[in-house]
């Protein structure tokens, strides 16, 4: 019972264009943080992080074309992990 | 003693199934390098000038563009996943040769990077280490745990996709059947998300 893989088909184009999407927040994040701008310097750069991550889990990994299931997982495990950051966080400010 | 084969063979495969897999292996990876991350941010929240003064230490040029190759070689692994659909089986071919080989380059420039630390005395457990303090042990600690392992996983993504890369050569993996490479790419991905948020933890906030 072997099912043909359905799947919608990027064009090499989209890949070329997220590509060139990345390079330039990579170039832009050391841009930013070649400024003095002290601990806006952190949020900056995992800003550009967030943002290359977003492209590269949509696009390279599919979850926008894939089917949901894949996405929902992704977003459980991202929020799971975010809380346990924000809870860490919590306790080091307020101890 | 082998008992009755079934007459017919018939391959139940599950695409789907097979790449909920992949994708839930790859939560562990996540929750691997997550926990490594808030160490790491728990530790420069209580070392703050160390911390910036020791990524100051560590080479920007090179980090970008080990940045910028594996941005590039995780583009040509997800664009072989259009190749193979298409039937372009000699292009698909190249671009997991491509992304093995950039992989590779990733790796040799590591080797320098890292031999230039440890030729400056930069190393766990080091006479000058010891005698800049804590904040800078506890830095060239985590930047050699945290590039060491993601280095590890750089290797094994080679193997898996130096593994895939036979496989449709060999025509097992082809346009209707390709979950493998499908799935190899994904583990190259992770890799890549993964040094994405090395790079500016380590290289740009200084």
């Amino acid at each position: 019972m072997s099912h043909p893989e359905k799947n919608h088909i990027v064009p090499y184009s989209t890949y070329v264009i997220i590509l060139l999407t990345l390079l330039t927040l990579t170039a832009l994040s050391i841009l930013v943080t070649s400024y003095e701008l002290g601990p806006l310097a952190v949020s900056a750069a995992l800003l550009f992080a967030t943002v290359k991550t977003t492209l590269v889990l949509l696009f390279f990994m599919h979850l926008k074309f894939d089917q949901r299931i894949y996405a929902i997982m992704v977003s459980v495990v991202l929020l799971v992990f975010i809380l346990v950051i924000v809870i860490t966080f919590l306790d080091y400010s307020f101890r | 003693m082998i008992m009755s084969q079934p007459a017919a063979h018939t391959e139940h495969f599950d695409a789907t199934a097979s790449k909920i897999g992949m994708w839930l292996f790859i939560f562990t990876e996540l929750l691997l390098f997550g926990g490594l991350f808030i160490v790491y941010s728990v530790i420069r929240f209580s070392h703050q000038t160390a911390f910036h003064l020791a990524a100051e230490e560590l080479d920007v040029v090179l980090g970008a563009t080990n940045t910028g190759l594996l941005l590039l070689s995780s583009m040509t692994i997800a664009m072989s996943v259009s190749a193979i659909q298409f039937g372009h089986k000699r292009f698909t071919l190249i671009l997991i040769s491509t992304t093995i080989l950039i992989g590779l380059i990733f790796l040799v420039n590591k080797y320098f990077e890292w031999s230039l630390k440890i030729e400056h005395g930069l190393y766990p457990g080091s006479a000058t280490l010891q005698g800049l303090g804590n904040g800078d042990t506890l830095f060239f600690g985590l930047y050699f745990f945290m590039t060491g392992l993601h280095a590890l996983h750089i290797i094994a993504g080679v193997s898996i996709l130096g593994w895939v890369l036979a496989r449709v050569a060999s025509g097992k993996i082809h346009g209707t059947h390709f979950v493998h490479l499908e799935n190899g790419a994904l583990y190259w991905h992770l890799v890549d998300v993964i040094w994405i948020f090395l790079f500016p933890l380590f290289y740009l906030i200084s």
